[in-house]
């Protein structure tokens, strides 16, 4: 299935909500990643029918449904808080779409309940209220309702924000492969670049109502158009420095000055922003590539795993996250290796320039190797 | 501030409970440091805010005693008992200007107008508010509000402990990172002693010195970060710390080897020797972090490849998860983004310095 937005805008009041959103969203999961009010619940509001655009239209499969309200749309929706009838079972929860509107016999909605329960593991819960399940059951429960009816359109808005990290880690897990076998259209609204990542498919990228990219995940991820798209699109946010080529030398500071990489080599001397994610900084020389630099350590926040310094190099503010535990007092100093290969090149305007080159994103899988 | 012991805690909702399944805290006891960050992380339903709202003094005990700095407090209300507490949701006043909500926790307490004026900048200035010190509270964004809801717990410098709630879960991705920053800054300067309550555990480790890990209402592992992530003391931390958690497999034990459906692995004898003298169920845990894959014959030096099949591999941005089979298990390993590795046969290492054994859920220390 295909949902093309056109042009779509939405105003409230004066206030611009959503501007030109232009998109193809196919079956299988398309990320809408965003920071807080960057639109992601008002973009899904609209696919959904529970708002008009001001702008633009929407075609599902070629047909204008612009116009049509949520109970002629066929989709179903999640959102962040979980919501379930209080006195109805898990079992009538999720019957309740398969009851309205059209009529299933029994039997069929017996089998789909079922299907749709395994499927989210609650098949021992059927007989419970909402109120006998912990959060993450009752937001099981949401899904398997969502899913029942075989939307054309599923639309999550941050579905996992209240539960527990590990609930989160599970149910992120499964959603990646619920929809794959599916024809449904899923939109799924989140703040975190690792569940995007997690999730795989597509992603949009959307900051203050606007498109600022939208691919496979992966290829989207190793190749932002945009500084604004590498700092929303990692966490810790894409370190960026400024820059400056002259003469085949990329001068990051006085003292830090070293020969362009391969995927820079054609960049005209000038200003240029510099981004390198965290994970690109490293405590060890990681072959030819490694460009060291001393730098004070600001901060370092232990994480078990891993470490995240915060460090300073003459001008410059830059976070590294290395594997280890590496505890360093306040003041500290170190050496640490930027990896010139995975360093991106943005203009004066954040528009990427260069970037480095990436195992196998020409693929443009964002479901990785299966 | 206040060194804080808990002593033979324990607290049931129910009026007479029997058995141990009636008690949302069955027993406790432990010391909280002056001046320590700590973090307090477990699932919903784990017993911390119980233990949270005991040492504020909104829950009075079923048995045993709170401490601060020795003297006994179980008894005393909430507002005697010197605590400052940072919720979920900022807890400010809409009508009054930043400099206002952080004064009030001061005037309260009958401060003259000169210290507050003085304590109060300091604190906007941690914080990074002293521009918003004139403007009101209402036309600020969610993560300024935070910020008032934090710095009006930290504006008491009398307080016996600071209890944070969940403080950030509203907060945006990225916010996060700088107020987490933040609080370890004001912790290194004022040296408050602030626990920190979240189920979140990046927020906790990167947060905290010493982190105690609550599972149905028992501390099963107080400990620094790297203790946590190294020498999970319950299977319960190995698998709620780190992601994907600990891998954790059902064996037994013959010679210096667990044997795993018939599989064996090679484990460090000192380990090995004390878990053959229990008679309790044991599994063996290894972190993906640690897990090797190869698909050569040969293997690190100082491994033995165990045969694998790899099912899949998820790739992640800055790293892979390859998910392989063992006998009729799935274990979880964590690669390098720069791994080019595909599904099929291969061979699994277990580092025997990394791999671990437990006994009951309870770890067999070397």
């Amino acid at each position: 299935m295909q949902l093309s937005l056109q042009g779509i805008g939405k105003a409230v009041g004066g206030e611009m909500h959503l501007a030109d959103i232009s998109a193809e969203l196919t079956s299988g999961l398309n990320v809408v990643l965003g920071p807080t009010g960057s639109g992601k619940t008002s973009l899904l509001r609209l696919i959904a029918g529970l708002d008009r655009p001001t702008a633009g239209k929407l075609l599902l499969d070629g047909r204008d449904i612009t116009a049509l309200g949520v109970n002629l749309r066929n989709a179903a929706m999640v959102y962040q808080q979980f919501v379930n009838y209080p006195s109805f079972t898990v079992y009538d929860n999720i019957a309740s779409p398969l009851r309205q509107g059209k009529s299933h016999d029994a039997r069929e909605i017996d089998r789909r309940v079922r299907e749709a329960a395994a499927l989210l593991h609650i098949e021992p819960m059927l007989d419970r209220l909402p109120s006998q399940l912990s959060g993450g059951q009752q937001q099981r429960t949401a899904i398997a309702r969502a899913i029942v009816k075989d939307a054309e359109l599923l639309l999550l808005d941050e579905p996992l924000v209240n539960l527990d990290y590990k609930l989160r880690e599970e149910l992120r897990a499964e959603m990646r492969n619920l929809f794959i076998q599916r024809k449904t259209i899923v939109v799924y609204a989140t703040t975190e670049p690792s569940e995007a990542l997690l999730l795989g498919g597509s992603t949009m990228v959307l900051d203050q109502g606007r498109v600022l990219q939208f691919g496979p995940t992966l290829q989207t991820y190793h190749h932002p158009v945009s500084t604004r798209v590498g700092t929303i699109f990692s966490d810790p946010s894409m370190n960026l420095l400024d820059a400056k080529i002259e003469g085949a030398q990329l001068h990051l500071s006085a003292d830090l000055a070293f020969g362009l990489p391969a995927h820079m080599a054609d960049l005209p001397a000038g200003q240029y922003r510099i981004g390198v994610r965290a994970t690109h900084v490293s405590l060890s020389p990681n072959g030819a590539d490694a460009i060291p630099a001393l730098a004070d350590v600001d901060l370092a926040e232990i994480s078990g795993s891993e470490t995240f310094l915060h460090l300073r190099h003459g001008p410059l503010n830059f976070i590294a996250q290395v594997e280890g535990v590496h505890p360093f007092g306040l003041g500290a100093q170190v050496t640490v290796y930027l990896n010139r290969a995975r360093l991106y090149a943005f203009d004066g305007g954040g528009k990427l320039v260069g970037a480095p080159i990436i195992g196998d994103i020409r693929e443009g899988s964002g479901h990785g190797t299966h | 501030m206040a060194r804080i012991d808990l002593v033979e805690l324990s607290h049931s909702y129910r009026p007479n409970p029997r058995s141990r399944d009636d008690y949302a805290l069955p027993k406790l006891n432990m010391t909280w440091k002056d001046g320590g960050a700590y973090a307090l992380l477990g699932p919903s339903g784990c017993g911390k805010t119980t233990l949270l709202n005991i040492i504020s003094g909104l829950i009075q005990p079923s048995a045993g005693k709170v401490l601060f700095d020795g003297q006994d407090v179980t008894s005393l209300q909430p507002q005697q008992r010197n605590i400052a507490q940072v919720f979920q949701f900022p807890v400010i006043y809409d009508t009054m200007t930043v400099f206002d909500n952080l004064a009030f926790p001061l005037r309260n307490r009958g401060w003259k107008r000169p210290d507050i004026q003085k304590r109060v900048e300091e604190i906007a200035e941690i914080l990074d508010l002293t521009g918003d010190l004139k403007n009101r509270a209402s036309g600020l964004g969610a993560d300024a509000k935070q910020k008032i809801s934090m710095g009006r717990g930290l504006v008491r410098p009398d307080v016996a402990a600071i209890l944070f709630d969940e403080p950030l879960t509203t907060i945006d991705q990225h916010l996060k990172w700088t107020l987490r920053r933040k609080l370890k800054q004001i912790h290194a300067q004022l040296k408050l002693s602030l626990i920190y309550v979240t189920h979140d555990q990046v927020e906790a480790m990167t947060f905290a010195e010493q982190v105690a890990v609550m599972y149905g209402g028992e501390v099963v592992q107080m400990g620094s970060p790297q203790e946590l992530f190294e020498e999970p003391a319950h299977t319960f931390v190995g698998f709620f710390v780190g992601s994907p958690g600990m891998n954790l497999l059902p064996c037994a034990i013959e010679g210096n080897e667990a044997v795993i459906d018939n599989i064996r692995i090679p484990l460090d004898p000192e380990r090995a020797q004390k878990a053959a003298a229990t008679n309790s169920p044991l599994k063996l845990g290894i972190r993906p972090e640690f897990l090797g894959v190869v698909k050569t014959e040969t293997t690190p030096s100082g491994t033995i490849g165990v045969p694998t099949v790899i099912e899949s591999v998820e790739d992640l941005g800055n790293f892979k998860i390859a998910t392989t089979r063992l006998g009729t298990h799935r274990l979880k390993a964590k690669l390098p983004e720069t791994v080019e590795i595909t599904p099929g046969p291969a061979q699994l290492c277990f580092p025997t310095a990394r791999t671990r054994l437990y006994a009951d859920d309870r770890l067999i220390a070397a």
